[in-house]
């Protein structure tokens, strides 16, 4: 789980960048710029290969790990009062994460899905700047995708740290940093994710 | 021990056997003094039970003091109960309220069966501990004390780590009934010291086989066990046992 969710946590950098690049407001001239050579570069579309793999161990591994500490606990408990003793977020990362999942499934029959089996037919690319300004004029499209930010935020929240954790990086020495980096990338990333679909609806970006 | 004037409402576990399904008994109790200790609200319970000619309740206790590891009891959807840094025989009544209702069940874990009532079988901590948490030491005189010198931050954190009774309220408390932090105690206490150096690797992969043979869950990092621990053992052991597994899987001789 930690090494897949840190892999994936390294896409989110770079997906986040490139799609803020609608920001600049230009007719999504330096997003298209961007987007073409990620769809386009062979070594990104080798990467690419990895990234879905990334993808599918993570959702198998947490699937997976998910059953297997449900089965740790065959009898339930009547009473648990375990607010006193962790957070909702890191107990619920099954939860979340099944959310994000089916968020992921909407986002990419939204883009990656449509563009890639395009390429694949004709070898041309969609028009991805064109169809997210479409996409996002749904005010459901819009909330699916917030709340999908939402989910990611919390599942961050725990998960950043946590994948530091596993991995037995946990040390007063360098704690601070992981904690601070942790709680800042889990709001500012999946803000600015947010803040796409909204913008092109209010019509901030057009 | 005064006579009180707590009442209270218990909703207790009760199970005949671990084959048996179990289910909650209600009971009623008057006359508890808050200065009475858990274990001894249960033993007023018991005495009345007994009177009425009815099975008194299974638990498990022993030193009463706080330091042998042997009770337990989930008290109130926590662990040795609310009060932080204790065991179940530590707590007393006045944490509590008069005329509460106290739901009282057993540690709940595939690796910890119920024997009886609130009785668990802590077993699988034994094989654990079997599995190679100790040093393998040829006797023959005692060492100067001074042969071997110890950094006074590792000896004091070997020693934190040691401090853990094996209760098992880590397991209890975690939502995937994991038991790595009973794990990584035994773990750092031994690889923290020289004497622990020989089977530093080995131990670390064989408690951590055993630990998944016996069932228990997989640790994902909610900090809910240290947070419950009687003993207060730290998180950060969970992470150093991570390292010494990771480290013995890409060292170790054994395959």
């Amino acid at each position: 789980m930690s090494l897949t969710g840190l892999f994936l946590i390294s896409f989110l950098v770079i997906h986040a960048t490139i799609n803020a690049m609608i920001f600049y407001n230009d007719g999504g001239e330096t997003f298209s710029h961007w987007g073409h050579f990620m769809g386009t570069n062979p070594i990104i579309r080798t990467l690419e290969i990895g990234l879905v793999l990334g993808f599918l161990i993570h959702i198998a591994d947490g699937l997976w790990l998910t059953k297997n500490n449900n089965d740790a606990r065959p009898v339930k408990y009547a009473v648990t009062n375990a607010k006193a003793n962790s957070t909702w977020y890191s107990r619920s990362m099954g939860l979340l994460g099944t959310l994000i999942l089916i968020f992921l499934v909407i986002h990419t029959s939204h883009f990656w899905i449509p563009n890639r089996s395009n390429q694949f037919a004709t070898g041309e690319e969609l028009n991805l700047y064109q169809m997210m300004l479409d996409i996002f004029q749904n005010i459901w499209v819009v909330i699916i995708y917030v709340l999908g930010c939402f989910s990611l935020a919390w599942h961050l929240l725990h998960g950043f740290q946590s994948a530091f954790k596993t991995l037995g990086l946990y040390h007063f020495k360098y704690n601070g940093a992981i904690q601070v980096v942790g709680v800042v990338f889990s709001i500012v990333v999946p803000l600015l994710f947010a803040l796409m679909p909204v913008s092109i609806y209010l019509g901030w970006v057009y | 021990m005064s006579a009180g004037n707590m009442r209270l409402t218990l909703k207790v576990w009760r199970q005949s056997n671990t084959d048996t399904q179990g289910g909650f008994e209600n009971y009623n109790l008057d006359g508890v003094s808050p200065d009475m200790s858990f274990l001894e609200m249960f033993d007023i319970l018991n005495e009345q039970l007994i009177e009425e000619n009815k099975e008194p309740v299974a638990f498990d206790h022993d030193c009463r003091e706080g330091i042998c590891g042997m009770c337990s009891m989930f008290i109130n959807g926590q662990p040795h109960g609310p009060l932080k840094g204790v065991t179940t025989c530590q707590l007393h009544m006045r944490s509590f309220q008069d005329g509460d209702t106290i739901t009282v069940e057993p540690w709940r874990a595939a690796g910890f069966p119920v024997i009886k009532d609130l009785v668990v079988n802590r077993d699988g901590f034994d094989r654990i501990i079997s599995a190679g948490g100790f040093v393998s030491v040829n006797t023959g005189n005692a060492q100067d004390a001074n042969s071997l010198p110890i950094a006074k931050e590792n000896a004091d954190d070997a020693f934190a780590a040691a401090a853990c009774i094996g209760c098992g309220a880590c397991v209890a408390a975690c939502k995937n009934a994991s038991a790595m932090l009973f794990v990584s105690a035994k773990i750092s206490q031994l690889a923290l010291l020289p004497q622990g150096q020989a089977e530093r690797s080995i131990r670390a992969e064989k408690m951590v086989a055993q630990m998944d043979a016996e069932g228990f869950g997989n640790c994902t990092n909610t900090h809910a066990c240290s947070a419950e621990c009687p003993k207060e053992i730290s998180f950060e052991n969970i992470a150093r046992m991570n390292r010494e597994y990771l480290g013995a899987k890409v060292s170790s001789k054994a395959v």
